[in-house]
């Protein structure tokens, strides 16, 4: 008995080193890679801590909520087109709404994010009271409904360049930064993706974090206590949306582009996969499985035509041997909720 | 609007519908026997078109190329459950979609790797080419009115198999209790391998058929697998009867809706943003319609309580 | 300035017997390779490679990455190309939206590209560069040619069809810039739709003398099949992107006869052509397609300038690049002042040689043509 439970706290003291080990490697790379002129390697790490923040999103709904969502591409194009819409609008001096009040555009990050957090956060709210009254399977097709939806709808709407996507030619800017630069958007990005896991870790412990872990294993025990377990999911699904969105904008921005392949079913699939191959519910599972990603994409792309097949070897290989993600594996806490 | 127009246009949702269903029962037998959400049922659906296609051309023979499709798309399913498939009856929904959805990578681009990246040729058998002209004065496809018929035999030899033949009786044991066939001294796993590949028989028979009015491509199957989701769903998960009036009813909608509705707002705009606000709500209308069906009815029209 | 034109001059003194500028450059080529619209960025690679290999120049070095059809990845790559690789030339990218995505950007970094294929109407107007060249067509081209076209052919009545999508929109609209008769129908389809029996049925019931389509890809393959079988005998028209080589032979029978407008064919006679289609066959086994032409019309494009100037003087390699100073397949070739190009347009029909499916030219549709957005363009 207490050997198991050395056990379970050993784990969780490995996986907190690994979780550092992970932070500081993608903070220390770029870095590397800012002195050795390789500014193409902050580029992929922007883009892993970018994907991350989208997978720590979703880890809200999927992990502490249990709510598998296939349709998480929705909030991540509504972010990206929050930003979009609002720099396009600043760029042609063309107001965004002209009456009853003039409400121009921007291309100022911050009140970017704010709007793409606020629209993630309206959508997810809306997505989430109609979707949670299914449960299990129909929950995973009814938020890909959705993300078809919105899909279909990005390319046939003309008004903000349809399946060609809205380019933005200057990323916006950031008081005291020059985003342009690769490490300097970076170092945003990173601190964004911080400031949301530190946010995540305090959530998981907050009474609510409790309450929502406790809904995922038995509705009727937090009934029992008088709470509802819809407004829970819902609040968590919302949270969820918000944040995705959010990377949405900062992806947007990386590429400064924004197209409807971000509301696509694949994309729904591939931000599952960042959860999944780093460990569902865990801190730092997204970011794991977003790193390895990245990387996966940049260097199996370069090695053959065929990559995808290598791809979904390894992906199966990590779903049928590694329960519990690549932190699972590695801090040697087998199953997913500790 | 002519009727004839319209009737033409029900002909088409119906024949859309009922391939839909091919699709979908295979999806909804796996689902109901063993739990299990298979995202690579579309690309069974490309294996049997792709079949089809290399045996069609080689040998000449629409018929051959069927039982082609039909042999390559079980082996297929044969191999993918008894090597990764299996392994998965007992994880969660999650793991499921993940190994699914690498299944897909690795068979695409498998596809890829041995047939090349240009679209193969499958045509019609010459006996089903033209068009034939119905009561009435319709003129309509001969090879789609074909479809129809073959698709409402097989659905109906289905209804059969499930409810009057021994592996019949299997199936539905297992959809409601599995503990129980097992105690029954049914081979499950055998049973399992049995149903996956008759579900990846009709998607592979399903690709064929549809392969020879459309392109045999690599990446084929998503959509497809997805408008059967969308099926399976509104139908109720794991109901053949909710997978064919599911099928029925998405095939109607999206044809109709594609034709009504640009018509519906041409009375009030301009023809030109008519046609595309029109089309633009007619792509998503199906999505729209499986909304609707799992707010007022959460587990599907033919759902058991969930 | 003065560093540059000593170290020009340097180069100059040391190189006598080479052509002026013998300095490498290098292009990197983002396309598409895996995934479903894999053929046309593989056959664009094909004949860029195969004129550099004709060339026997050893001094243009290639980079090919594969975009796989994804916007922010074509994006990612040319961040790539442009910060780690150091190319000087971009090139490749086969769709509109992934242009739209890649070009701005990379011009305004001071990096030339050339476009083998994709050409929305964005780029030729308003937004053209000084550095962005489309060696291919603007997107409206051949559906001009094909509007044209129908009025030769005395077609009063089209039912004119294109996915619901820029493109497919730019279609339309070019195809009604020139063709004078009556509209019997417009359709938008779905994009990546492969039903066409509704939109079939309303061509049957609309009474319209011809069709018009724009269907890329596997939707035009499926599209011409129903069509076929559906007994409506109304003739059809449509730009080379569903009549071309790679898919042709899936279509079979059913394209048997339908006209076509293309700017390249493999029977256009020049010596420049007949060498590229015996090159391309003798190095990869298949006939040559429009997108092979395009990539192999690139390269010599660049080869050409490399003659001419150096790549590091980017006003005189710009200047290179506007001469067009090579052979190309297509016969005469010259850019407008927008960059892009005023090029005969063809009509093709559909035949079979042997047991394979191809074109043959019949007639020009428009002659010299340039397109509706050069006004607009301040160059």
């Amino acid at each position: 008995m207490s050997g198991a439970v050395t056990n379970i706290r050993s784990g969780a003291r490995r996986e907190w080193v690994i979780n550092l080990v992970l932070l500081a490697g993608l903070g220390l790379v770029p870095l590397w890679a800012w002195f050795a002129d390789a500014p193409f390697t902050i580029t992929l790490a922007t883009r892993a801590a970018i994907l991350a923040l989208a997978g720590t999103g979703l880890n809200i709904a999927l992990g502490m909520g249990g709510l598998v969502s296939f349709g998480h591409a929705v909030f991540f194009g509504i972010g990206g087109y929050a930003m979009g819409i609002l720099a396009s609008h600043a760029q042609n001096y063309d107001p965004l709404v002209q009456w009853p009040v003039v409400i121009e555009g921007t291309q100022f990050m911050p009140v970017i994010w704010i709007v793409a957090i606020l629209a993630g956060a309206v959508a997810a709210l809306v997505i989430g009271a109609l979707s949670l009254r299914t449960s299990g399977v129909y929950f995973i097709m009814i938020t890909l409904a959705f993300g078809q939806m919105f899909y279909y709808f990005a390319i046939s709407w003309p008004a903000y360049g349809g399946e060609d996507g809205l380019a933005i030619y200057v990323r916006n800017g950031f008081p005291g930064l020059n985003t342009l630069d690769p490490i300097q958007y970076f170092a945003l990005c990173f601190a964004v993706l911080l400031v949301v896991l530190f946010f995540n870790a305090r959530l998981i412990r907050s009474p609510f974090g409790l309450a929502l872990n406790a809904a995922r294993q038995s509705t009727q025990r937090v009934e029992a206590v008088g709470m509802d377990p819809f407004r829970l999911r819902l609040a968590a699904f919302v949270l969820s949306g918000a944040i995705t969105a959010l990377a949405g904008a900062l992806f947007a921005d990386l590429n400064r582009f924004a197209s409807p392949a971000m509301f696509s079913w694949q994309l729904s699939g591939e931000i599952m996969v960042f959860v999944i191959l780093g460990g569902v519910a865990r801190l730092c599972g997204p970011l794991a499985g977003a790193v390895v990603f990245v990387m996966l994409e940049h260097f199996l792309g370069g090695l053959s035509e065929y990559w995808h097949i290598f791809l979904g070897l390894l992906l199966l290989l990590v779903v049928l041997l590694a329960k519990g993600g690549l932190i699972g594996l590695l801090s040697g806490r087998g199953a997913a909720h500790g | 609007m002519s009727p004839i127009l319209f009737i033409e246009q029900l002909l088409n949702g119906l024949q859309f519908g009922i391939m839909l269903f091919l699709m979908a029962s295979g999806l909804t037998l796996v689902f109901g026997v063993m739990g299990l959400i298979n995202l690579a049922h579309g690309s069974l659906f490309m294996i049997g078109a792709f079949a089809a296609a290399a045996v069609a051309g080689w040998s000449g023979s629409f018929l051959l190329g069927l039982a082609a499709a039909l042999a390559a798309a079980a082996a297929a399913g044969v191999i993918i459950e008894t090597v990764v498939i299996r392994r998965l009856y007992n994880r969660d929904h999650l793991d499921q979609v993940l190994a699914t959805f690498a299944l897909i990578l690795i068979l695409s681009e498998g596809t890829r790797w041995l047939f090349g990246s240009f679209p193969l040729y499958l045509e019609r058998p010459s006996w089903l080419a033209g068009p034939v002209t119905l009561p009435g004065g319709i003129e309509y496809s001969s090879y789609r009115l074909a479809l129809i018929v073959v698709g409402l035999a097989i659905a109906a030899g289905l209804f059969f198999l499930v409810t009057h033949t021994r592996l019949g009786d299997r199936i539905r044991a297992g959809e409601s209790d599995r503990e129980m066939i097992a105690a029954l001294g049914v081979d499950i796993s055998k049973l399992y391998t049995i149903v996956f590949a008759l579900g990846a028989a009709l998607a592979g028979l399903a690709g064929a058929l549809v392969g020879a009015i459309q392109s045999v491509q690599v990446g084929m199957g998503e959509p497809v697998l997805i408008l059967a989701f969308v099926v399976i769903v509104i139908g109720g998960i794991g109901s053949i009867k909710g997978a064919l009036i599911g099928a029925l009813l998405v095939g109607l909608t999206d044809t109709l809706g594609r034709f009504l509705l640009p018509i519906l707002f041409g009375t009030v705009m301009d023809p030109a943003s008519a046609t595309a606000v029109g089309s633009a709500l007619a792509s998503m209308a199906i999505y729209m319609l499986m909304a609707l069906v799992l707010l007022i009815r959460p587990q599907g029209l033919f759902g058991g309580a969930p | 300035m003065r560093m540059k034109s000593l170290a020009l001059a340097a180069a100059l003194s040391l190189s006598v017997t080479l052509p002026a500028a013998a300095e490498p450059v290098k292009v990197g080529m983002i396309t598409t390779l895996s995934g479903g619209g894999a053929g046309l960025g593989i056959d664009v690679r094909d004949g860029f490679m195969l004129a550099v290999k004709n060339s026997g120049n050893t001094d243009l070095e290639l980079v090919v990455e594969d975009d796989q059809q994804k916007p922010d990845i074509a994006v990612q790559l040319a961040d790539k190309m442009i910060q780690s690789e150091k190319v000087d030339i971009l090139t490749g990218i086969i769709w509109s939206n992934l242009a739209m995505a890649v070009v701005p950007a990379a011009t305004a970094q001071g990096k030339f590209y050339l476009s083998p294929n994709a050409g929305p109407s964005a780029l030729a107007g308003k937004g053209c560069h000084e550095n962005y060249f489309n060696v291919a067509w603007q997107n409206d081209n051949l559906h001009e040619a094909a509007g044209a076209y129908a009025n030769d052919a005395g077609f009063k009545n089209s039912f004119i069809l294109a996915p619901n999508y820029p493109a497919g929109k730019d279609a339309l609209t070019g195809y009604k810039r020139f063709y004078k008769g009556d509209v019997a129908g417009e359709i938008y389809t779905q994009l990546g739709q492969n039903d066409y029996a509704a939109e079939i049925a309303q061509i049957r019931a609309s009474g319209a003398d011809s069709v018009f389509f724009f269907l890329p890809g596997g939707m035009g393959i499926a599209f011409m099949k129903q069509y076929a079988a559906s007994g409506v005998g109304m003739p059809l028209i449509g730009p080379a992107f569903s009549f071309d080589q790679g898919i042709l032979q899936a279509v079979g029978e059913a394209a048997l006869g339908v006209k076509n407008t293309s700017q390249w064919n493999k029977d256009i006679d020049n010596p420049a052509n007949k060498a590229f289609v015996e090159s391309f066959q003798a190095e990869y086994g298949r006939l040559p397609s429009l997108y092979a032409s395009q990539g192999f019309d690139t390269a010599n494009l660049i080869l050409s300038a490399m003659g001419k100037a150096s790549v590091g003087d980017a006003d005189a390699f710009r200047a290179a690049l506007e001469e067009a100073d090579f052979d190309s397949v297509r016969g005469s070739f010259k850019f407008a002042s927008n960059h892009h190009p005023v090029q005969d347009i063809y009509v093709r029909e559909v035949i079979k040689e042997g047991d394979v499916f191809t074109n043959k030219i019949i007639g020009t549709a428009l002659k010299d043509h340039a397109d509706a957005y050069a006004a607009e363009c301040k160059l």
